[in-house]
């Protein structure tokens, strides 16, 4: 058993199957197999046969060249030094000295300890949630009810970070309901966002109000796929609403929770940075500064380029490693993966 | 995913969870307080339009005193008034019209020819051009190197800046790419026989066979492009060249540094009167996206599924 697993694993890796379904092994080598005999042709005779199809790329690829690879390898000015007007990729190599300056960097530590922090929590929220939504939805069976409760909760999806940050900042201004209600409790105003303990609720709640309902998408998909006769065994053994739901509902949507999770760790230290940028302020550093923001600032306002340069390859390496990592595990451990 | 979603179009009767026929005490019980539950939730959801919707159409007194939640209270449209008399949300507005309109053209011409070449299976290195796009989805440039990329070629405090780095999608690009690659092969067979090459193919019988899906497409850029402040606020500072929702920023921008400066300072009701222009302006800059919400959200919602099959 062990032998022909380890044989397996590296026609997984060879023919990727998306989708988040576990590894196929059997099937996918035969038509793998075939389609590669059939589809090597030389490159002379693809181009006179397919040459407007490689024309019709050039435009694409010329765009990704210039505005996503270009950008990719100007992350070199991480280690050289840069002057603003001169070469995008830097005058001359440094090493790892800006690398250094912020490892030794206090502030750089403080504002990774948020990021963390602030994703961890985001997390710790926008995963579960949705999850509970469809489970809640999933019961409804007033069509009519759960297509408008759907409808609703996708809403704030379709609106700009701009308007998201300017409705925060209505309902929770001096002026706002927050304040509203807690005078009519009898309590003292609060100016929530000036207030650097009140950041993170403020940040993780917005995100869940903007994140929740669009969520449940995939899920609800997951939901109407499992198979009806399960529910019938589940019930025949005895099993309740609440137990069908545990037994049969849960192991379901495994597949869709285990992708999702695997995209959200691979993503969690991005932190939403336009969202921080419209609500943070100095007197909010303290929790709200993120690595983006604090690049942002250090790089673009403060023009220290090669710096931030730097501290924004770091993230992206960190994200990269965090999303292979994690795709392994989950490979590993319960058999789904995204690649 | 594939083989589950798969299956629901081979049998839609057999799967979800059955609607039982004696449900126990309980679970009548829970069905109620969990549809009041939910319509609570859509309260919560829908709260913070509602208050915006109230402010806007309030007098500046009533905000400033803390009277408005979901009803305008000393109602006028005097607010409203102003923000359309002024010139520059005006020119912001129609700058805005004009990004979404031109990106959106760009990024159509760039995603469907490229999907539909990515979509060719025959294709000799199409394993690489699709290596090409989706590397880009977990690894960037980043901050930096982008605005420096951006500020060398001279693009800064042009339309430019802000229509060409959103150009292409590649979540868009692979949910294209799996359209097309459901199309009957048949046809462009057909069509191969009476002579046509790949360009006539794609123009002729293609496209015209894609409509719904260039349709969806067009609404995801153009909902994207609408809603972005971002590029406008790196790259551009000439005020004219505003998009709205960067002049809603710095609305709302403004009105924050007041109350961070100087929360005892302020003498007057200025910042009354800025919650209002801003309900107003946040109203008139999210209209056309409520307008066509109803209309676009299904195709929203395949197009995440499609995405996720084949992402």
């Amino acid at each position: 058993m062990s032998q022909t697993r380890a044989a397996e694993r590296p026609a997984a890796v060879a023919a990727p199957e998306p989708g988040g379904l576990p590894p196929d092994p059997a099937p996918p080598r035969a038509p793998g197999r075939l389609r590669r005999r059939s589809a090597v042709v030389p490159w002379r005779v693809a181009l006179r046969r397919d040459w407007v199809l490689y024309a019709m790329a050039i435009l694409p690829l010329l765009f990704l060249a210039v505005f996503r690879y270009v950008p990719m390898l100007g992350n070199v000015i991480a280690f050289r030094r840069f002057r603003p007007g001169s070469s995008i990729f830097g005058d001359e190599w440094v090493g790892f000295r800006y690398v250094e300056m912020f490892i030794a960097d206090p502030n750089f530590w403080q504002v990774f300890a948020n990021t963390a922090i602030l994703g961890g929590l985001t997390l710790l929220f926008t995963f579960p949630l949705p999850i509970v939504l469809a489970l809640l939805l999933n019961e409804i069976r007033v069509r009519a009810f759960k297509r408008t409760v759907q409808s609703i909760s996708y809403l704030p999806h379709f609106l700009s970070i701009v308007i998201v940050a300017g409705m925060v900042m209505q309902l929770l201004s001096l002026q706002g309901t927050a304040n509203q209600i807690i005078e009519w409790l009898g309590g003292e105003p609060i100016a929530f966002l000036q207030r650097a303990e009140w950041f993170r609720v403020i940040y993780v709640g917005s995100e869940v109000w903007q994140t929740v309902g669009w969520g449940t998408i995939l899920y609800l998909a997951a939901l109407t796929t499992i198979d009806a006769s399960l529910y019938e065994a589940a019930r025949i053994d005895g099993a309740n609403r609440l137990r069908q739901t545990w037994h049969v509902t849960l192991p379901g949507i495994r597949p869709t929770m285990v992708t999702l999770l695997i995209l959200n760790i691979g993503t969690f230290l991005n932190v939403g940075f336009e969202k921080v940028l419209l609500l943070y302020n100095p007197l909010t550093y303290s929790t709200a500064d993120v690595i983006s923001t604090y690049l942002y600032r250090v790089g673009l306002v403060a023009n220290n380029f090669s710096y931030a340069a730097a501290i924004g390859l770091f993230q992206a390496v960190i994200g990269l490693v965090m999303v292979l990592s994690a795709n392994l595990i989950s490979r590993r451990v319960v058999g789904a993966s995204l690649w | 995913m594939v083989n589950e979603i798969g299956a629901t179009l081979r049998a839609p009767a057999r799967t979800g969870r059955p609607v039982g026929a004696r449900d126990s005490r309980a679970y009548t019980v829970f069905t109620s307080v969990n549809t009041i539950g939910l319509i609570a939730f859509c309260g919560l959801m829908l709260y913070p339009f509602v208050t915006v919707l109230a402010q806007s159409f309030s007098s500046a007194g009533a905000v400033k005193a803390g009277l408005v939640n979901i009803w305008p209270v000393g109602f006028n449209t005097d607010t409203y008034a102003a923000v359309i008399s002024n010139s520059m949300f005006w020119q912001n507005y129609r700058n805005t019209v004009v990004y979404t309109v031109v990106g959106t053209a760009i990024a159509m011409v760039l995603t469907t020819t490229f999907a539909y070449v990515l979509s060719k299976q025959h294709l000799r290195g199409r394993t690489v051009l699709i290596g090409i796009a989706i590397f880009t989805m977990f690894f960037n440039g980043g901050l930096v190197p982008n605005y420096v990329l951006i500020s060398s070629l001279g693009l800064k405090n042009t339309m430019w800046a802000v229509v060409l780095p959103g150009a292409l999608s590649v979540f868009n690009l692979l949910v294209m790419k799996s359209f097309f690659e459901n199309m009957p092969r048949e046809l462009e067979e057909a069509a191969q026989i009476d002579g046509l090459g790949w360009g006539g193919i794609f123009t002729r019988i293609v496209l015209p066979l894609s409509k719904a899906v260039i349709a969806t497409m067009i609404l995801f850029y153009s909902v994207a492009m609408w809603n972005d402040w971002f590029n406008a606020f790196l790259y551009l500072d000439k005020k004219e060249l505003f998009p709205v929702t960067l002049f809603l920023r710095n609305l709302i921008a403004g009105a924050s540094t007041t109350a961070t400066e100087g929360a005892a300072a302020t003498g007057g009701n200025s910042d009354a009167i800025a919650a209002n222009i801003q309900a107003v302006t946040m109203i008139l800059t999210m209209i056309p996206i409520l307008c066509v919400y109803p209309f676009v959200q299904r195709y929203f919602v395949s197009g995440v599924m499609l995405g996720s099959v084949k992402g």
